[in-house]
């Protein structure tokens, strides 16, 4: 990716947070996995989540539409505090856009369907106006011609390309991208990037989980650093990549820079 | 002289291919498959001029029980002269033509569904128009048709009958039970747990007489339910159970992230199962699922047992007839023929339907 962009180009956040995570907990049986998480969001802001494995990073974004359940704390989408209640969750999980590490696309349905299926069955948009609306989101990820394939037969950055699209149909205030470039072969990351940056520039509210600091240093307005389940420093991208404050910051960006 | 010496094309060694190759690769290959197929031959030859001798040309096809018990070879009479009563039992003998007819709308309705892509609506209407029309064939009281007990139904349509509405309805029940077991709800979960377990700790025979001898004792006095609808209910209890498992095994091999991908787009838990998990859990487990249906198709014979007459039972009952004793070799071919039909057809017909469900791959790139 470029570098020489710099996040100037993609609109300022503003306004009131869109996700408050207020001193959030979560066990996995009697392992305590994140410890007292506190996080703002706000609207158009792109955050930037890294660290080293079992972190908890990937935790953190699943509890946010709920994939995951924290025990204590409070997390606040768009208004909605996410409890037990299902309605408040599936209200919270139509605003929140998710991309899994493994696309988990639907490999029964055609790509055009796999779009579709989330505006029919959840907006209850009409078939037809739901594929103009898929075809419309498969031309910005640049692949309409692929939409009666299934997903088994593109590329692996052709499936996340499909799956940020799909994220897309159900026009999500926020996006929440779990480690999207991880699966996939080196020369397709790029096209999956650049997806992903077209979309911070038109002002999405995203939190990505990744490794690639190019992106981080060319969208995110933030970067936080995350070990041992515990948020340990959370700064602005150049900052936090000339300038890191600790030690095991320190020793993370020497691994991977 | 370099134009004229042109590589000539040469043929591979005659013991490589054609008939001598592939009797050298399959039958030859090695001294333990070689001695097998010597000795494989050897009782081929012996045993199929016998069989063909007494199975075609010293055997009887239409002659009466007298005649038979003094040929020499197979009494196919036992058969042809009965083939009546052997298929439609104690149907009233000038109304046969109603299950034939019933009969023929099953198989005709059968072999157009086996296309997935003719799964529609107009399909489901045409098959409950198809299944009233039967119902009403067999049952008759409407139209000037004679009404039929259906104590009176028997033989063959007996057979489908229980068959269809078995596989019919002991699927979807299964499907349901199977989600309940995979429930996050205690009660629904155990509940479910209790019924499968029971039900697979017990044998269907078992089953057959608590329908036809218990239950009716715990009914008030004078209410009674039909003797066909207690078996067949009996069957579809039975047979549920065991879909359930094979299901629970599809719905466990399912990836964890298509769940989490359908919830993540906000489908609710029945649209999730409806449109994401099921059609391919479903899919994964066609081939043990026609295996239960399969032997649910041949469990039905055990209905003999509560003294409904089903193709093998009114067999039975022609071969206890003097006349035609010690020709139940011939009669239980024939039976044999028409179950192995039956299941052919079964097995066959979901593989198709397994073929065209079959999603495009190319080989992952992981």
């Amino acid at each position: 990716m470029s570098t020489e962009q710099t996040s100037s180009q993609s609109p300022p956040a503003e306004g009131k947070p869109i996700i408050e995570i207020i001193g959030m907990h979560k066990w996995f049986d009697d392992f305590h996995v994140l410890k007292d998480i506190n996080l703002e969001v706000r609207p158009k802001e792109k955050i930037v989540v890294c660290g080293p494995s079992g972190s908890g990073k990937s935790t953190v974004i699943r509890c946010i539409n709920r994939l995951e359940e924290h025990q204590r704390g409070q997390i606040i989408v768009n208004g909605t505090e996410l409890t037990r209640d299902l309605k408040n969750i599936e209200r919270v999980r139509t605003e929140v856009g998710m991309v899994f590490q493994h696309f988990n696309l639907f490999p029964h349905l055609t790509i055009l369907d796999n779009l579709t299926v989330g505006p029919i069955w959840v907006r209850k948009m009409p078939k037809k106006e739901a594929e103009e609306l898929a075809m419309h989101y498969l031309e910005i990820v640049k692949i309409p011609e692929q939409a009666q394939k299934y997903p088994g037969q593109v590329s692996g950055g052709q499936q996340q390309r499909v799956a940020i699209a799909r994220s897309l149909c159900m026009k999500p205030k926020i996006m929440l991208f779990d480690e999207p470039t991880s699966a996939l072969d080196p020369e397709m990351i790029k096209e999956v990037l650049d997806v992903m940056v077209d979309l911070a520039r038109e002002g999405m509210t995203m939190i990505v989980v990744t490794h690639e600091m190019g992106f981080a240093k060319e969208v995110a307005d933030r970067v936080i650093f995350m070990d041992y389940g515990e948020i340990v420093e959370e700064n602005e991208p150049f900052e936090f990549f000339d300038n890191p404050q600790h030690d095991r910051t320190k020793l993370f960006l020497s691994q991977i820079l | 002289m370099a134009e004229t010496t042109q590589i000539e094309e040469i043929k591979p060694p005659v013991t490589d291919v054609g008939v001598i190759g592939w009797l050298r690769q399959h039958l030859f290959n090695g001294l333990f498959n070689s001695i097998a197929t010597i000795l494989i031959l050897g009782f081929l030859i012996k045993l199929i001029p016998q069989f063909i001798q007494w199975a075609f040309i010293d055997s009887v096809w239409f002659t009466s029980g007298q005649e038979c018990h003094q040929a020499a070879g197979a009494c196919w009479s036992v058969i042809t002269q009965n083939i009546r009563f052997t298929i439609f039992g104690y149907f009233p003998y000038e109304h046969q033509w109603r299950p034939l007819v019933a009969m023929i709308i099953l198989v005709g309705m059968l072999v157009y569904s086996r296309e997935w892509n003719r799964w529609n609506k107009r399909l489901g209407y045409a098959w409950i128009f198809a299944l009233l029309v039967m119902g009403l064939l067999m049952k008759g009281g409407l139209f000037g048709l004679v009404p039929v007990e259906s104590t009176k139904w028997s033989g063959l349509p007996l057979t489908l009958l229980l068959s269809f509405f078995g596989i019919l309805a002991s699927y979807p029940l299964g499907v349901v039970l199977a989600l309940g077991r995979q429930s996050q709800m205690p009660i629904i979960k155990s509940l479910c747990v209790v019924y499968i377990e029971m039900i697979r700790g017990v044998p269907l025979i078992t089953m057959l007489f608590m329908s036809s001898v218990m239950f009716p004792l715990f009914l008030p006095e004078g209410v009674t339910i039909d003797k066909v609808l207690r078996a067949q209910a009996a069957i579809i209890l039975f047979t549920a159970a065991y879909i359930a498992e094979v299901v629970r095994g599809g719905l466990q091999a399912m990836d964890r992230g298509q769940y989490e991908a359908a919830e993540s787009l906000g489908l609710n838990y029945f649209q999730m199962m409806r449109m994401i998990i099921l059609p391919q859990a479903l899919k994964i487990v066609i081939p043990p699922t026609v295996g239960i249906l399969i032997s649910a198709f041949k469990d039905t014979s055990l209905v003999v047992i509560i003294a409904l007459y089903d193709i093998l039972n009114t067999t039975k009952s022609i071969l206890s007839e003097p006349e035609w004793t010690g020709f139940s070799t011939e009669a239980y071919i024939f039976i044999a023929m028409i179950y192995y039909v039956c299941c052919f057809s079964m097995s066959k017909y979901s593989r198709r339907i397994e073929k065209q469900l079959e999603y495009k791959h190319t080989p992952n790139q992981e």
